[in-house]
């Protein structure tokens, strides 16, 4: 337990003295951005959602390894580049650029800060079932351990650490790539380096369903979705992910402020390698916790979240148990401090500065405190959430919450803006605002909250005890499409000349950096 | 954030849409065109193919190919590949966008709003 807080300290201070350093005029470089891109993507969902979810799903939880990695390439080919190039800072300036600020800037704040909440609440469920299974035997509650988590980084990412995002993304991307690779080795070692050995024992997973022993594959699909409706929820799943990181605001601000283009896709292409790499780890960890721990285990100890901790434990003992731990308490607190500065930014900035008070210059110490009560604000109702959701519920799952509001409600109006000459402001209202509520009503409605529980079920009851209204667990099949025709449809129902006009000048800045360019000393 | 200003006094509207309607940028954009829409596409096809795959034919998804591993597994790890294929091959094509944009930059400072 102490190894774990030194490391978790050691990490923090090294990141303080790295980022003053950068403070001091350094340039970031591709690489060094594509690690903080990884930093940003990669959460308590990656890390302990992801792992948990192939032990217990096998095929289909690998689906969800795949869709991370793959959303890199939409944003690579098509948001990274003409996202730095424009030169804003927030979703709400890219909108604003063509369209009237004040209705567009006040949406994309609540829609940055709605993706933002499902994100934090994903870091704390992590957080909290991680302190309830170290500290099991010493009376520590979930929901105590949901409050001292969420009031400790609120702590610190409010009064400290506002200012070191990068070199904690990048630091915190490095250990747990290091983590990722180690934890493989130690699986590996476990199957004396034959892969095929391990494959072996992942086709016969042998744990309780329904009160029945069953055998299964895990390298087969079918063990979560099945027909008639399954292949219909992967597919929504995979629309959600096509789109939903590239429309993701803590992903997105990080090609904001690379020196040009050229290092925002090269930091695009260093971070789909870090992720992808680590992704295709996670494939293997995930089987090797189902083999090692098996699923009945893995459900009764923990739940699906802390599978890679206790695999870790399994292989590794107590040290490198404390090792993961502290990765995995430091990737929750940068995650938490990127979600944190993206969803506070665009509150002050887009919402309090230039829609409440139109764009007049504010003192500086009040943007300041404004950002700080939002940061609070997100982060208690992220704990009060957390803890009605209780440690069962799957990270990753909540995280993909997050996504799907990004997918149907950001993702649509800054593409809309940036490729379509005729977009306009009704059109991006009506977009953000049907993506938003139609995702959200779809979520609550969806399998994933409602749901009849027997009496006699322990662990992860539906937060709505009644029959799903939605039968998909997915909801991006319905949100996503909804997001993109309202925008469409109220567009072409409006004209806005001004915006159209300005499209030319979008269109040039966006491919040649023109604008942009002479900020960076060219 | 002098990046961020609202507009670039150097140039007008009127300016930008000289330039966005000058031949070496309508050339820019046909490149990128003839580069980012089939990669897109591609990628679609291959990616929402592992999902049907899985979802509808989960029995050809189940095939044991080496020892017990699966088509279905063999088609999820493809995935990674062709991603980093696609991001290779786009670093390569970026460079010809980036001397393109080299060209139409230069001019630009040359003969501010006459192409």
């Amino acid at each position: 337990m102490a190894a774990t807080l030194g490391i978790t300290y050691w990490a923090a201070r090294r990141s303080r003295g790295a980022s003053a350093y950068f403070a001091a005029g350094r340039q970031i470089r591709a690489w060094q951005n594509g690690f903080a891109v990884a930093g940003d993507f990669m959460s308590a969902a990656s890390f302990l959602g992801l792992i948990g979810l192939i032990a217990l799903q096998g095929m289909d939880g690998i689906l969800y390894s795949v869709g991370g990695f793959v959303a890199f390439v939409t944003i690579l080919l098509l948001m990274a580049e003409p996202l730095r190039n424009l030169g804003k800072y927030t979703m709400g300036d890219v909108l604003a650029y063509r369209f009237n600020p004040r209705p567009v800037r006040a949406l994309a704040a609540f829609s940055t800060m709605t993706s933002a909440t499902f994100y934090m609440i994903a870091q704390m469920v992590g957080g909290g079932a991680l302190v309830n299974l170290l500290f099991a035997d010493s009376g520590i509650t979930y929901n105590m351990a949901v409050a001292g988590v969420g009031t400790l980084m609120l702590v610190y990412v409010v009064f400290g650490g506002m200012l070191a995002t990068t070199w904690v993304q990048i630091i915190k991307a490095m250990l747990l790539s290091v983590c990722g690779i180690v934890l493989t080795l130690l699986v590996l070692h476990r199957f004396h380096f034959h892969l095929l050995d391990l494959f072996a024992a992942a086709s016969q997973i042998t744990y309780h369903q329904n009160g029945h022993l069953i055998v299964r594959d895990f390298l087969q699909p079918g063990l979560h979705y099945h027909l008639p409706l399954g292949p219909v929820d992967l597919l929504s799943l995979s629309l959600m992910y096509v789109f939903g990181t590239a429309g993701l605001p803590h992903v997105l601000v990080k090609f904001y402020t690379v020196p040009d283009a050229k290092t925002a896709r090269h930091s695009v292409v260093w971070a789909m390698f870090v992720i992808g790499g680590f992704y295709v780890l996670a494939t293997l960890i995930g089987l090797a916790a189902a083999i090692e721990l098996g699923p009945d285990s893995i459900l009764a100890v923990g739940g699906t979240n802390m599978a890679g901790p206790r695999l870790a434990q399994a292989l590794g003992g107590d040290l490198f148990l404390a090792f993961v731990s502290a990765v995995a308490f430091a990737t929750i607190l940068a995650v938490v401090a990127g979600l944190m500065i993206s969803a506070s930014t665009s509150f002050a900035h887009d919402f309090w500065t230039n829609v409440v008070h139109r764009g007049r210059e504010r003192a500086q110490g009040e943007s300041v405190l404004v950002a700080r009560i939002s940061a609070v604000g997100v982060g208690l109702l992220s704990m009060l959430i957390a803890t009605r959701l209780g440690p069962a519920s799957n990270v990753i799952i909540l995280a993909t919450f997050g996504m799907v509001v990004a997918a149907s409600a950001n993702f649509p109006a800054l593409a809309l803006s940036i490729y379509w000459r005729r977009f306009n402001t009704a059109g991006a209202v009506a977009g953000i605002t049907a993506g938003l509520l139609g995702s959200l009503a779809l979520i609550v409605a969806s399998p994933n909250l409602m749901g009849v529980d027997p009496i006699s079920a322990t662990g992860g009851r539906h937060l709505i005890q009644a029959p799903p209204l939605f039968p998909f667990e997915n909801v991006g099949i319905v949100s996503v499409p909804l997001g993109f025709l309202a925008a469409i449809v109220a567009t072409l129902l409006s004209r806005e000349p001004a915006a159209e006009e300005k499209y030319d000048e979008l269109l040039v800045r966006a491919n040649t950096g023109l604008g942009a360019e002479q900020a960076t000393g060219h | 954030m002098s990046k961020s200003a609202e507009t670039d006094p150097a140039r007008t509207t009127q300016d930008y849409a000289a330039i966005a309607a000058s031949k070496p940028f309508r050339h820019l954009l046909g490149v990128k065109k003839t580069f980012i829409i089939p990669a897109f596409l591609i990628f679609l096809v291959h990616y929402f193919a592992l999902a049907v795959l899985v979802g509808y034919a989960p029995k050809l998804a189940s095939t044991r190919v080496i020892g017990t591993v699966t088509i279905g597994y063999l088609f999820a790890l493809s995935q990674f590949f062709v991603g980093w294929v696609i991001a290779a091959l786009y670093l390569l094509a970026a460079s010809k966008f980036d001397a393109l944009t080299t060209d139409i930059l230069s001019q630009e400072d040359q003969h501010p709003g006459e192409q």
